[in-house]
């Protein structure tokens, strides 16, 4: 399993010594390159059970590291280091300590499911993406991503609303990130649109946001979904060993 | 030729995005069928699916939000088909009806939820879920379609972008990859099949199911900008003057970000982006105006009346 190994190649476990000698012999500079010994005491063995207990991560232990999903992936081909077949690897050996290294960049994954497609053991790498992006957040490891601040305000408006209404969801996403919705692009973007909408478009456009669509009768549905939501939550929390299972 | 005529009169989901952002798509995917005599029954008082996002709440709340909009059709409508032309909408119906078929823990949840919420629940198999490209495709063929066409768009070169959702992951789609009359999920070519029925000349595109990072668009756009970059500079590499597309997610990623690509990156695109259901509403001969051009973010006005569309 030689994988992990290149964490060993890092630079600050890689020693030369200006002057060293062992037992009589001079071991200095470049030609005797040392690589930091490492002995591992703190695997974490509950990790792959905990990632295998949410939504999403039920099938990481199909993997046999054929690597097929790294090989496909959108994000790795953009950033390197974005390595699912390393970080199952990691999961499923317990470095917990390794994995957190990656920790800010595990929510990137876009779920274009290319990894699902190719994977030839159905580990479904792209849920196993999330559940790790969602163990990260759920340990305290990292804080919110925008990702899953957007899936929440969405979800939140879906199960209170029936439908969504976009305008409103990228207000409130830009809000809650803290960015400012005058940013130069999206003001050449609403600058070409109004240049061209006819003004029964617009004026439809200005009643969805006024009148947001909703669907009719939810008010059952609403309140059964809030409780399945309140249900999932505590079953979470309870496979990953958080308190009582009570939520926050 | 009476299996031919099976999507005469079928129940459309059109979803959130067509009644915002996609609502260029909405209007032309309507104009179509009205062209070609293919009746639309919208799902009464429908949900929004889940989209890309509330499966990462649990994944079991969007298949319960999928299967009420096909209970709704099968049940409260009497239709045995849904036809979706949204990729997530058509993506997720489908995913909701293969977790209904073959796991038990998202059927108790769908049953438990549906009773609560008050409606039949929707059991495996009631309705057949397809995508606008089926709905033509397989509704209308590529020889119905040829007689219909009165402007043909003959000289226009077209990149045909499928997107994720329609092709990934394969198991959601059993119909797909069954050889000749069944579309492919590694080499789609419906919309190239209808889009050349119309006249079109179709460039040999790579990149027809690479992800426009359309689940990021906002929360990692600059991963979104690169992706999109992508596509339309391959597009215009492959010689396309159009990039047509099914998907309104895709198709605003793809409108936003060549802006965004421009103003950040300073990579200017110049390739046009349209539904595909706009391309074959004026090869149809309808107006530029009446399949909703003046309501994309991309200005293909001046393009469409040179090349005798508008």
């Amino acid at each position: 399993m030689p994988i992990h190994e290149q964490s060993l190649i890092r630079p600050e476990n890689i020693k030369t010594h200006d002057k060293l000698e062992i037992d009589g012999i001079d071991v200095s500079g470049h030609w005797s390159t040392f690589i930091e010994s490492r002995v591992v005491t703190d695997y974490n063995e509950a990790l792959e059970d905990e990632i295998a207990a949410l939504p999403g991560g039920e099938y990481i232990h199909r993997c046999w590291q054929c690597g097929s999903c790294t090989n496909s992936c959108t994000v790795n081909a953009v950033n390197p280091d974005f390595n699912p077949r390393y970080w199952i690897y990691l999961i499923r050996t317990g470095m917990e300590s390794e994995l957190l290294r990656d920790k800010d960049i595990i929510w990137q994954c876009i779920s274009c499911n290319k990894c699902t497609y190719a994977c030839p053991r159905d580990v479904e790498p792209e849920g196993v993406m999330k559940a790790t992006a969602h163990w990260l957040e759920k340990k305290g490891h990292t804080p919110k991503s925008p990702s899953i601040i957007f899936d929440e305000l969405f979800a939140e408006q879906v199960i209170a609303r029936g439908k969504i209404e976009e305008s409103s969801i990228i207000r409130q996403f830009f809000k809650r990130t803290g960015q400012p919705l005058m940013q130069d692009w999206l003001v050449a973007m609403a600058r070409g649109l109004l240049m061209k909408l006819p003004v029964g478009l617009m004026r439809r456009m200005g009643l969805a946001v006024l009148f947001r669509p909703r669907t009719s009768g939810w008010s059952k549905a609403r309140a059964a979904l809030e409780e399945y939501v309140e249900e999932c939550e505590r079953e979470q929390r309870r496979a990953l060993g958080l308190g009582d299972g009570k939520p926050e | 030729m009476s299996e031919d005529r099976k999507y005469d009169r079928v129940a459309y989901y059109p979803g959130c995005a067509l009644e915002g952002t996609g609502h260029a798509y909405n209007r032309s995917t309507k104009a179509v069928g009205k062209a070609l005599d293919l009746k639309l029954d919208e799902v009464k008082n429908w949900n929004c699916c889940g989209a890309m996002e509330v499966k990462n709440i649990d994944p079991k709340i969007q298949t319960y939000l999928s299967s009420r909009v096909m209970s709704i059709a099968a049940n409260e409508m009497g239709h045995d088909v849904v036809m979706a032309p949204c990729n997530g909408c058509y993506h997720n119906l489908k995913k909701a009806e293969y977790d209904l078929a073959h796991d038990d823990g998202s059927k108790e949840v769908v049953d438990r939820l549906s009773t609560k919420a008050g409606h039949e629940t929707y059991e495996a198999g009631q309705v057949e879920t397809i995508h606008a490209l089926d709905w033509i495709k397989d509704g209308i063929g590529e020889d119905g379609l040829k007689a219909k066409v009165k402007n043909s768009l003959q000289g226009i070169k077209i990149a045909n972008y499928y997107g994720c959702m329609y092709t990934r992951p394969r198991h959601i789609f059993p119909e797909k990859d069954k050889g000749p009359g069944s579309d492919s999920t590694s080499e789609p070519h419906f919309m190239d099949d209808l889009l050349a029925a119309a006249g079109a000349e179709n460039v040999d595109f790579p990149l027809k199911t690479a992800c426009c990072g359309g689940a990021h668009t906002l929360s990692d756009s600059d991963i979104s900008t690169k992706l999109v970059l992508n596509i339309l500079e391959a597009a215009e590499a492959a010689g396309a003057d159009v990039i047509a597309t099914e998907c309104p997610t895709c198709h605003t990623g793809l409108e936003m970000h060549q802006i965004r690509a421009e103003k950040r990156l300073g990579r200017k695109t110049t390739v046009k982006i349209l539904y595909f259901t706009q391309l074959l509403g004026m090869a149809l001969g309808l107006s530029a105006r009446k399949v909703g051009v003046q309501e994309n973010i991309s200005d293909s006005r001046g393009f469409l009346k040179e090349k005798g569309l508008a």
